[in-house]
């Protein structure tokens, strides 16, 4: 009799609850989207003008199993099905990500499924494996409320940050800003709006840092802005906000874009790749496809827009990778707020 | 009926399997560690232990608080999860009755669980036995413990205070409540996780998507704004 070989699909599940969205994805095969659950708290957090910890710990225990359930009823699968079970084990609040930490080692141990902890920014460039295969070397720009970071990849699961914010991340600024012109919570995209109205013709700071750093730094611009908005009022001027938005929103992409070109020229990487919540952002789309337009022989991925806010699919996609590489938690792992990115670098 | 009871809510850390008449296994801590890394290993090293496999559990039970926000948590979300993914009920137990079963079984009085909230602050409530069945005579609550003290002093029956954190406030309880205030012994303060199962065993199971612990009080933020925005149409 001959030898009888089936294909067998990977099913990989994956678990976000580092902020405020409760999320579980299905990914099939590394890539193919099977299920993408996201509960969002944003309407809870709103009325704070930010994410309060505490309630977003709450949130995730009343969501978590209902999320689950759905996940694996838009997949059609059952646990059985799944091949290995991967969770954001860090950075992100501490209890939120206890509450997917939690949840991921139960089911792995009551079905006896392996447990794979993921970074949370390894999750969101491979976001990006979900729109495009990616092609090595890399440079992933990587954008959010808590992270502004560039990171090298010379392959699969390997991460070299090369440049990281010295003090708040883009997305804070973006925040601290939209609440300087009275913009509601979350800001980012307000501004964003707003900037396309207006004109970048007051004069705020680039922090550009010491020569040939790649780190980034917001606080200085954030102060700027605030002063611009003080002095103005206290002088009895008004200053147009969709000027002011404009003018901001240049600042922070100038920088952003001009790093990354430098950086794509000296890792000579073939790829460069968006990520993060303020991917959403139209202006830095458009700047990163007008300086990556023309060069030859570079691909610029930018994941459509329910891929660069936090989801599970993007932990699904990393936990493949990783889980392909050998790489297991046991049912000790715990929640990491501080947890570096290159950890499974070596394996 | 084989039975997990899983207790996080507070210092000490318990799990118990127990099937329909005994104790199978109990596992119990009372050290100041995480939680969460030690839960999960305690369940499996207590099931291999007791040669129980994860399918040949039938229910669920969890203390479902007061206690510390984020030990509650991990213990619910565990349970909610095992639950959910084998299929079987789950049901929730005060960890303040669990704290009264683990000493007042043959007290002849009141009991008076209570876990330290800081502050001078207790979670606590009123319990009694009946026939072997605890009742609730006051809800699980927060207040200070020297209200709480006159509060029982106005009563005429003895009162057995249980629980690790007695050492905070066992002066004023003593002062106020003088001969009516009894104190359990040390190898009782700890809530035992065998009787957390036996009060989850008899009790209906809850809807698991929308069980929740019970915190008592309201997130910190959740009441400022809600003070803040009192009176307004929100
Ligand atoms: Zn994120």
């Amino acid at each position: 009799m001959g030898e009888f070989i089936m294909e067998k699909n990977q099913w990989i599940m994956g678990i976000e609850t580092s902020c405020d969205e409760t999320a579980v994805a299905i990914v099939k095969n590394g890539t193919e989207i099977a299920a993408n659950v996201v509960a969002s708290q944003i309407e809870s957090h709103k009325r704070f003008g930010g994410v309060v910890p505490e309630i977003a710990s709450r949130h995730h225990v009343e969501q978590m199993t209902i999320v689950l359930e759905e996940a694996l009823s838009q997949a059609g699968i059952t646990m059985k099905d799944v091949s290995a079970i991967s969770v954001t084990e860090g950075p992100g609040l501490v209890g939120a990500l206890l509450v997917g930490v939690n949840a991921a080692k139960a089911i792995s141990f009551a079905h006896d499924i392996p447990l794979v902890g993921v970074h949370h920014i390894a999750g969101h460039i491979y976001a990006n494996r979900l729109v495009s295969e990616m092609a090595f070397p890399l440079m992933s720009l990587v954008v959010s409320g808590g992270h502004t970071e560039l990171v090298y990849m010379k392959e699969h699961g390997h991460f070299e940050v090369i440049g990281e914010t010295r003090d708040d991340a883009a997305g804070e600024a973006y925040d601290k800003v939209a609440r300087t012109l009275s913009l509601p919570y979350p800001g980012g995209p307000h501004i964003d709006r707003l900037a396309q109205s207006g004109t970048p013709s007051i004069k705020l700071p680039r922090a550009w840092l010491e020569e040939g750093s790649y780190d980034f730094s917001f606080s200085g611009l954030k102060s700027a802005v605030i002063n611009t908005v003080h002095n103005a009022e206290q002088r009895g001027e008004s200053i147009a906000p969709e000027d002011l938005a404009a003018s901001f929103q240049d600042s922070v992409i100038d920088v952003l874009v001009t790093k990354t070109i430098r950086a794509v020229d000296e890792y000579h990487v073939k790829q460069v790749l968006l990520a993060g919540g303020v991917a959403a952002n139209k202006g830095l789309r458009t700047a990163l496809e007008a300086a990556f337009g023309e060069k030859d022989g570079i691909d610029l991925v930018i994941p459509p827009l329910n891929l660069c806010t936090d989801n599970a699919a993007m932990i699904a996609a990393a936990g493949t990778i990783l889980f392909n590489k050998g790489v297991r938690s046991n049912l000790a792992l715990n929640a990491n707020p501080g947890l570096d990115i290159t950890i499974h670098n070596g394996e | 009926m084989k039975i997990l009871a899983i207790d996080t809510s507070n210092y000490v850390l318990g799990i118990a399997l127990i099937d329909d008449e005994h104790v199978i296994g109990e596992y119990i801590t009372n050290v100041k560690k995480n939680h969460s890394v030690r839960v999960m290993p305690a369940i499996e090293t207590l099931m291999k232990d007791c040669d129980v496999q994860p399918g040949d559990l039938e229910k669920i039970v969890v203390a479902e608080g007061p206690g510390s926000y984020t030990g509650v948590r991990i213990g619910v979300t565990i349970a909610k999860t095992l639950a959910w993914t084998l299929n079987i009920p789950l049901t929730g137990v005060s960890s303040l009755a669990v704290l009264s079963a683990s000493a007042g079984h043959y007290f002849d009085g009141l009991i008076s669980p209570l876990f330290d909230a800081r502050r001078g602050q207790i979670y606590t409530g009123l319990y009694k036995y009946d026939h072997d069945k605890l009742i609730v005579d006051k809800p699980d609550q927060l207040l200070l413990s020297k209200d709480w003290a006159i509060q029982l002093a106005a009563q005429q029956e003895r009162v057995l205070f249980v629980g690790n954190d007695l050492p905070i406030h066992q002066a004023v309880l003593k002062e106020t409540l003088g001969d009516k205030a009894v104190f359990a012994n040390i190898t009782q303060q700890n809530p035992r996780p065998a009787e957390l199962a036996f009060l989850g065993r008899d009790k209906e199971a809850e809807d698991i998507h929308s069980f929740v612990p019970n915190y008592i009080r309201l997130a910190e933020a959740e009441s400022k704004w809600l003070e803040a925005n009192k009176g307004k149409n929100v």
